[in-house]
């Protein structure tokens, strides 16, 4: 993606376009051993500059170490750009007093179900973000149903969240966070430890919060088939963005992506395949039913030809 | 008999048990692993197959029913365990988070030395296990926690590896990897069957995993086992296995489609490299 200008435009006004808007992020770790002596520094994020519009559904992509983890936990305040800025929503992360709603617009679900969850109880799990933040008892009521419900997790309110399933803690997780009333949510990895089931359910769960909540998504994964109706993906690799694109932009550059240690789904791995045996199908297939209309396309035309 | 490396035979165990919340983990479970098959376990969360697991390294013991391993009991009184667990190696989900030595060679030799290794013997054992598992040499000396997660997690089963197990039980072992270490991962796992002869046990989410890697597939549903068979053998049974929260190969999809389509495939292909070759044969 093109740098833009680094002049510093009044943050207000770039809230307008943009609703996340990062500039020449740059983060680095620095390595230490036993006596506390530098052993070297990494560079997790590399001068990453990227805009999200409110309402977007945005994954990213990179292998282990890439720095999308690092990149996640710059959007709400949980690390502060060293160099660079992050403006969400028109806050500065750098700024401490915007803190409490810099976290409150954007809601963090992590890969484990296993230790998002403190409450004895589901509601009271789904209750405890609204209570810190000081919302009167009908209303957090009100936020727990609500929340619940679009999550589809409400039957369970009264049970204790160790007899969940996987995908059903994640969905609590994600409840939690949206009775904050969040304008966005990362993801991040949230499906690395759940079953295909689950796995369907928590991106079923985002896809809806995106589409009926108007919510901003940015899902991070390792899994592409959970990338395919996202609007944009940005696909990162040694903490910068080396690429951007739509879905079907980005699964059709297959060789790059294996180059990056990530790979493409897997109909559209068949696909490129096909083509590469001399079937004349495009790149950037995606699903299943773009696949088969290519091939039965391919049949009808020599059929066509011998007849 | 020696044919049949493990047995387990009608395992039944409880949990909580004679309480409300009692709930059969598993429910009479018989089945065996031959000596240098490569075996996919698979069930939605809470199907009972870490209750499995357990079992088979006799870290749980059933309520009824047994395991033999090489024909003998190891839930008898006087049977030797310990050894056992050095027999057959369980890497857990996750590994890397019970990584604790100072240098990759000291947390690999551990197990060994706990298993009655002297030092030099241990090291030997976990030098070839390091060296198996992909790991350069400058890893021995550093400490694990400087590794990349994928090392981490080779590590890990380099842990498990130096004890010179039988048996290689590795729970979810792909989980959190980026597309290129999976298919790193399940590749070396797949020589240590073909080169040392080692059983594997492979439990996992990934259809396509256990379709890519597996001689046969055992599946897991509420404390019993529903299949065991050959994996294209198992995945014609899509719609029983989408009931119980799993699913089928991605390419046993497209293909099921393509035939629904008027396409004469054959729907068991179940690898993107077998789908491929019957789509080209279709068209041909």
């Amino acid at each position: 993606m093109k740098k833009k200008n680094k002049e510093a435009a009044p943050s207000a006004k770039r809230k307008v376009s943009s609703f996340l808007s990062i500039r020449n992020l740059k983060y680095e770790y620095i390595r230490r051993d036993e006596e506390n002596n530098v052993e070297g520094i990494t560079t997790a994020v590399d001068d990453v500059s990227l805009d999200v519009k409110e309402g977007e559904f945005i994954a990213i992509l990179g292998h282990n170490g890439s720095g999308k983890s690092t990149l996640a936990k710059h959007i709400n305040a949980i690390l502060f750009p060293e160099e660079g800025e992050v403006i969400l929503d028109g806050m500065d992360t750098k700024d401490e007093e915007k803190l409490l709603d810099i976290r409150r617009t954007a809601g963090m679900v992590f890969q484990n179900p296993d230790n998002q969850i403190i409450g004895q109880v589901v509601d009271e799990d789904v209750a405890f973000g609204p209570e810190n933040m000081g919302i009167p008892t009908d209303e957090i009521a009100q936020r727990v149903e609500e929340s619940l419900k679009t999550l589809g997790m409400w039957d369970y309110r009264d049970s204790s969240p160790n007899r969940l399933s996987g995908g059903q803690k994640q969905r609590v997780s994600i409840a939690s966070v949206i009775a904050m009333h969040p304008k966005c949510i990362i993801l991040d990895e949230p499906t690395a430890m759940l079953d295909p089931r689950g796995r369907y359910e928590v991106i079923r769960a985002a896809r809806a919060l995106n589409e009926v909540e108007g919510i901003t998504i940015i899902l991070i994964t390792h899994y592409m088939e959970e990338v395919i109706h996202a609007h944009r993906v940005f696909v990162m690799d040694k903490g910068r963005v080396k690429m951007e694109g739509t879905p079907r932009e980005i699964f059709s550059r297959v060789q790059e992506l294996k180059e990056m240690r990530l790979t493409v789904p897997q109909v559209t791995e068949l696909a490129w395949e096909l083509k590469k045996s001399g079937l004349r199908i495009p790149d950037g297939i995606l699903t299943r039913e773009e696949l088969v209309k290519e091939i039965l396309k391919l049949v009808s035309s020599r059929t066509g030809v011998s007849s | 008999m020696n044919e049949y490396k493990l047995i387990a035979d009608h395992l039944i165990y409880e949990y909580n048990k004679g309480t409300a919340q009692a709930r059969k983990a598993l429910d009479d479970v018989s089945f065996v692993l031959r000596s240098g098959e490569f075996v996919g376990l698979i069930g939605h969360t809470g199907s009972g197959k870490s209750t499995l697991v357990q079992h088979l390294v006799a870290l749980l013991k059933p309520d009824s029913g047994t395991i033999y391993y090489e024909g003998a009991d190891i839930f008898e009184k006087d049977y030797n365990r310990k050894a056992l667990r050095g027999k057959v190696g369980l890497v857990f989900q996750y590994p890397e988070y019970q990584l604790f030595e100072e240098t990759v060679l000291s947390e690999v030799s551990y197990g060994p030395k706990n298993m009655g290794m002297d030092k030099k013997e241990a090291e030997l054992a976990a030098y070839a296990a390091i060296k198996r598992v992909g790991l350069e040499d400058e890893c021995f000396d550093q400490s694990p926690f400087d590794l990349s997660g994928g090392q981490k997690r080779r590590v890990a089963i380099a842990s498990v590896l130096a004890m010179k197990p039988e048996i290689l039980i590795l729970d979810e072992p792909t989980a959190g990897l980026d597309p290129a270490g999976r298919t790193e991962l399940l590749d070396m796992i797949k020589e240590l069957k073909d080169k040392e002869g080692i059983t594997i046990v492979l439990v996992s989410h990934s259809m396509d995993d256990v379709a890519e890697a597996a001689d046969r597939i055992i599946v897991m549903d509420k404390g019993k086992i529903i299949y065991d068979d050959e994996p294209r053998a198992v995945f014609t049974h899509i719609e029983e296995l989408e009931a119980m929260g799993l699913g089928a190969p991605e390419m046993s999809y497209v293909l099921h489609e393509l035939k629904a389509a008027g396409l004469p495939v054959d729907v068991n292909a179940i690898t993107l490299k077998e789908a491929k070759e019957e789509i080209l044969r279709a068209l041909a």
